[in-house]
């Protein structure tokens, strides 16, 4: 039905500027003087107020959506058709339509731009909502500090701590796979290579980074995991199924052109009369890289790891399809263990209760979520923009 | 005399040199392990999912008898039973109840369906001897690739003896929705979802994401409101998007009451996801345009916004397309929050409107990805072939427009 | 302040071209960074101790040359010398010579002074430090304020060895680079305009300094500013579209210049 009502009010607007120009143009004809705007103007007037009505008339009719189905395209077209009539009925010549008409649309722009603002407050709304709704079932010091989560268990048990070891230990392992191939990658792409490696390398970073995770995690349960669990069983190892490492090691691979690709440019941005400088003193490449370039990429590449441990811990298919669901407390990288993007994807797959501490507690898990991803961002981003501010 | 030469100078030298190999080693190590990733990750889904785009079909002359299909009845006939008894009769030294069961387990469901449309089309064809198409069941179909092992080896060595196995490229994986017989499965209805709600996501994305970056970029004066939009933009660019899943479950369908499973609310969750990133590369296309344009627009008496819609913009379009194209190939990939909404349910129909229950490509790889059947891991791999496929169908479309309408001033 | 005035006594000899030894010399060389060819059948011979400096209008080529004498263009893509640079009869573009030696005997300072974004100390220890010069804390310590001293900057920055290079003045900054080109000890000690981003006083000290330093390095200098060649060279050459045009001692090529491009250069005709 929305989309129906859309179409139609697009139909009006289209009939409303064709009107409202040809009043115009009748009008600039018939008087001798010039009209304060251009027909085409008083036309785009009467077709911005002939949408705006009409989306207004489709908002209006939202809750009787169910009960009425034909009140949406009624009431938008309606709205559009009488609001179209209005502006046109009053093209005068002294009429400044296009002032009207770049007001609304400046309107238009600067709404825009606050819906990613209303993004942040939907998002912290949601998560907070149901959070205050699941603290007041289970006490928040038992959820932050106690040791055991099993929210479908007899009674259930809301501690998350294992969840955040889970969460960190898979973290780990990507970031320790992910920083030394991404900077190592990054280094010899702007420092050793030749332009025809750099083109064949970029498309391959690229296209690592525009895997979906899915995918990852398909590739990580079904080949990464078994292959690790019979390499460890045949050295003697007690390797779970859904190993952490598994887990990791793919998440690092999904992480390095992330990494690769924020150094490049952060090495890139290192202005090369600082390597001119170390090269006219006798230096070696690698004595440069180590001792000129990196130093004075230190800021950039730290706030990349930053974001890039941000990823990691946000990160919910791979470890969704390849590490567990039973929140182990435990470091051992061969064990199984379960993240909060685990708990949270699970808890809210199939039916929710809202009423139930059980689903509610994948939002209080999603606050934790928000406010560390959020706080890794920015400053990473502060980093990052202090950085450049140096250089430019 | 000075010694230039390195063979003639102390071991230092050769130790800083062996630390400058060393160093370059490591570099090459790192982006060699980054390629043979890749080259495993896609061989390894392409090789498992290969086979998934064929299916073994096999063939029987059969008697329509008027006996048992009425010309008036057609629908409701037991077509099935027709076929499962004439294959019997194929082998006669079969007796066991066990060993028959099995015979009749290697032909699909849809063997039935398709003799049944094929007597339906050609009524005439009552009382006639027809050559009957057998599509085969998932385990015979696996058997005969070469792709399993089973208890029931001979028995299907017997059949395919008798009968001749010969395989075809599966064009119901093209047209069917999904299914619970493995080989009967298709990605018809994901696709379509995919489509719908990366339509409803683009629909809603690029305008808001356009309009925001033209006022931010062109109109807004930088004051701290502005400055907290950026700040907003940017850090929403990293926030996990399993986040915006819960968004849409806590706001879309709990507050609004839209409905579930539905691409329009996918679309619209994908729309708020991909929001920043349009916002950022439409900026960056914008403030690419030299500011002498506008100037020149002004300076012949255009107000500010035709300065903008009818000089800035089209300049910038290119780069603002390149950048939502590869925001929406991001969009087309994500899993995460769709099953926040829902869209993780089992759905056999293929979506007609984006308010129909549907799944998307993502997510009906990681559903089939959790099903047991070995058939089905085969179809996994061969979904994602298909959502690589797109992906990098659309990426060379974005490299395509960057080549072709890339501009330096 | 105290070395400023001994650095004043030397004698301001302009007539010693020919009574000191070649260092530098080239023959025939060629430069061409991919299709242009920057370089065209350059010949020169360089003296010891004393400061040559290269004139000539913007693009001449002569920064390309300067660039050559210690392999800096290897670091550009496709830039390509033909010819032989010797640095005391050794041609530097032998197969067998190693770049960092080479470098760590013929130091440059650049356009824009580029100090590494470390300490002061830690700038000027940079090349002790990768060449292995010094055998203890102390000894790195010694050559650090020796070079300090002798490139004028001690003084100012004794108390805070330890603050950032980046954080000196523009003028502090180039004699810190000096400082750390001259702390490996080089024979040959090549400048890139090194005082086109400084204002005049800090162009003075910088001179003083060259002129001083002329004792025990040979200098050559780039410069786009004929009277800084004319203040502070002993040998000039003149560069014109990638050829050199016309080499010869300052104080003749300022009052008497053969060649016609030359003195329409010198006279400000174009440049």
């Amino acid at each position: 039905m929305i989309l129906w009502s859309l179409l139609i009010i697009l139909v009006a607007a289209v009939g409303a500027f064709l009107f409202a120009k040809s009043q115009a143009t009748t009008l600039q004809t018939n008087n001798t003087g010039r009209l304060a705007s251009l027909p085409g103007q008083h036309g785009l007037l009467a077709a911005a107020v002939a949408i705006l009505a009409g989306l207004a008339g489709i908002v209006v009719s939202i809750p009787f959506s169910a009960s009425f189905a034909w009140m949406m395209p009624a009431l938008s077209v309606a709205a559009a058709t009488i609001a179209a009539f209005f502006t046109i009925s009053r093209i005068t010549p002294n009429w400044h339509a296009r002032n009207k008409f770049e007001a609304i649309v400046m309107g238009v722009l600067i709404a825009s731009s606050i819906v990613a603002i209303l993004t942040t407050v939907g998002i912290f709304a949601s998560v907070v909502f149901e959070s205050v709704a699941f603290f007041r079932q289970v006490n928040i010091f038992e959820f932050l500090f106690t040791t055991q989560w099993s929210p479908t268990g007899t009674p259930p048990s809301f501690g998350f701590i294992p969840l955040l070891t889970g969460t960190l230990l898979i973290t780990f392992i990507a970031i320790a796979v992910a920083t030394p191939l991404g900077l190592f990658s990054a280094i010899y792409l702007a420092e050793y290579a030749s332009p025809t490696l750099r083109r064949w390398m970029k498309p391959v970073l690229e296209m690592l980074a525009g895997i979906p995770t899915v995918v990852l995690g398909f590739f990580a349960a079904l080949t990464v995991a078994p292959l690790i669990k019979h390499s460890g069983n045949a050295i003697g190892l007690n390797v779970a199924s859904e190993s952490a490492l598994a887990a990791g090691l793919v998440m690092g691979m999904m992480i390095v052109p992330l990494i690769s690709s924020l150094s490049d440019d952060i090495i890139n941005a290192v202005p090369q009369s600082l390597r001119d400088g170390s090269y006219a003193m006798g230096a070696t490449k690698s004595e440069t890289v180590k001792r000129v370039v990196l130093p004075a990429a230190l800021p950039g590449i730290m706030s990349a790891v930053m974001l890039a441990i941000s990823r990691a811990i946000g990160e919910t298919m791979i470890v969704v399809m390849a590490a567990g669901l039973a929140a182990n407390l435990t470091f051992n990288p061969l064990a199984a263990v379960s993240t909060i993007t685990v708990q949270i994807a699970t808890l809210l797959v199939g039916d929710q209760e809202f009423d139930s501490a059980k689903t509610l507690s994948a939002f209080a898990l999603g606050i934790v979520l928000f406010f560390i991803t959020l706080a890794l961002n920015y400053i990473a981003l502060r980093v990052v923009q202090r950085y450049r501010q140096a250089y430019d | 005399m000075i010694e230039l030469s390195a063979k003639g100078s102390n071991g230092l030298l050769a130790k800083r040199y062996a630390s400058e190999t060393r160093f370059r080693a490591y570099g090459a190590i790192a982006l060699a392990l980054t390629t043979i990733f890749l080259g495993f990750l896609l061989y390894d889904i392409i090789s498992k999912g290969w086979p998934a785009f064929f299916e073994s079909h096999s063939s029987i002359e059969i008697k329509i008898d008027p006996e048992k299909v009425g010309a008036s009845d057609i629908a409701n006939s037991d077509f099935a039973a027709i076929i499962k008894q004439s294959v019997r009769e194929q082998f006669p030294d079969i007796q066991s109840r066990e060993d028959k069961k099995t015979l009749a387990s290697f032909i699909s469901q849809a063997a039935g369906d398709d003799l049944r449309n094929m007597v339906l089309a050609k009524p005439e064809l009552i009382g006639q001897t027809v050559k009957a198409d057998l599509l085969l069941s998932a385990e015979a179909d696996l058997y005969y690739k070469g792709l399993i092992d089973t208890d029931d080896k001979p028995l299907l060595d017997k059949f395919k003896a008798k009968l001749p196995v010969s395989q075809s490229i599966s064009w119901r994986f093209w047209t069917n929705g999904d299914s619970r017989e493995p080989e009967l499965a298709g990605l018809l209805g994901a696709i379509k979802g995919s489509l719908f709600t990366v339509g409803i996501a683009i629909l809603i994305g690029l305008p808001l994401g356009v309009f925001a970056a033209i006022y931010l970029e062109q109109f807004a004066r930088r004051n701290r409101w502005t400055d907290l939009i950026e700040v907003n933009i940017n850090n929403l660019a990293a926030v996990p998007s399993i986040i915006f899943g819960l968004l849409g479950l806590a706001m879309f369908l709990n507050f609004f009451g839209l409905p579930r499973s539905a691409p329009v609310v996918g679309g619209l969750v994908l729309a708020l996801l991909v929001l920043p990133t349009i916002i950022i590369a439409s900026r960056a296309a914008l403030r690419a345009v030299p500011p002498s344009i506008k100037e020149a627009a002004l300076g012949v008496g255009a107000s500010q916004q035709q300065a903008v819609f009818h000089h800035v913009l089209p300049l910038a379009l290119p780069g603002i397309l390149t950048g939502t194209i590869l925001a929406l190939a991001r969009a087309f990939g994500e899993t995460a929050p769709l099953l926040m909404i829902g869209m993780v349910a089992f759905i056999a129909d293929v979506p007609q409107s984006p308010t129909d229950a549907a799944t998307v490509l993502p997510v009906q790889i990681f559903l089939w990805s959790d099903l047991p059947e070995l058939a089905f891991k085969s179809k996994t791999a061969a979904a994602i072939i298909i959502l690589i496929g797109i992906l990098m169908l659309a990426n060379a479309l974005a490299i395509y427009l960057r080549r072709k309408f890339e501009r330096r001033w | 302040m105290n070395q400023m005035s001994t650095a004043r006594a030397t004698e301001k000899n302009t007539q010693m071209v020919g009574e000191r030894s070649t260092r530098i010399s080239a023959r025939k060389v060629n430069i061409y960074y991919s299709e242009k060819h920057a370089i065209k059948d350059l010949s020169i011979e360089i003296p010891d101790r004393s400061v040559s400096a290269f004139i000539g209008p913007s693009g001449c080529g002569k920064s390309t040359f300067l660039r050559a004498i210690n392999r800096m263009n290897d670091t550009i893509d496709g830039c390509r010398v033909d010819g032989e640079v010797r640095l005391d009869d050794k041609n530097i573009y032998d197969k067998d010579v190693d770049v960092v030696q080479l470098r760590s005997h013929v130091g440059m300072v650049f356009q824009k002074p580029n100090p590494f974004p470390k300490s002061i100390f830690e700038n000027v220890a940079y090349g002790p430090r990768i060449h292995g010069l010094a055998k203890n804390k102390t000894d790195l310590e010694e050559m650090v304020v020796a070079s300090l001293k002798k490139a004028g900057l001690f003084e100012e920055v004794k108390d805070r060895l330890n603050s950032p290079g980046t954080g000196l003045s523009g003028g502090q900054q180039q004699r810190l680079c000096i400082a750390r080109a001259i702390a490996v000890n080089p024979e040959v000690i090549l400048m890139d305009e090194p005082c086109s981003a400084l204002d005049p006083i800090a162009t003075a000290r910088i001179e003083e300094l060259i002129d001083e330093l002329r004792q025990n390095y040979c200098i050559i200098i780039v410069t786009h500013s004929m009277q800084q060649a004319a203040r502070v060279s002993q040998l000039t050459a003149f560069f014109h579209l990638g050829t050199l045009v016309e080499t010869g001692d300052t104080n003749t090529m300022f009052t008497n210049p053969q060649d016609k491009r030359t003195q329409d250069y010198i006279t400000g005709r174009f440049g």
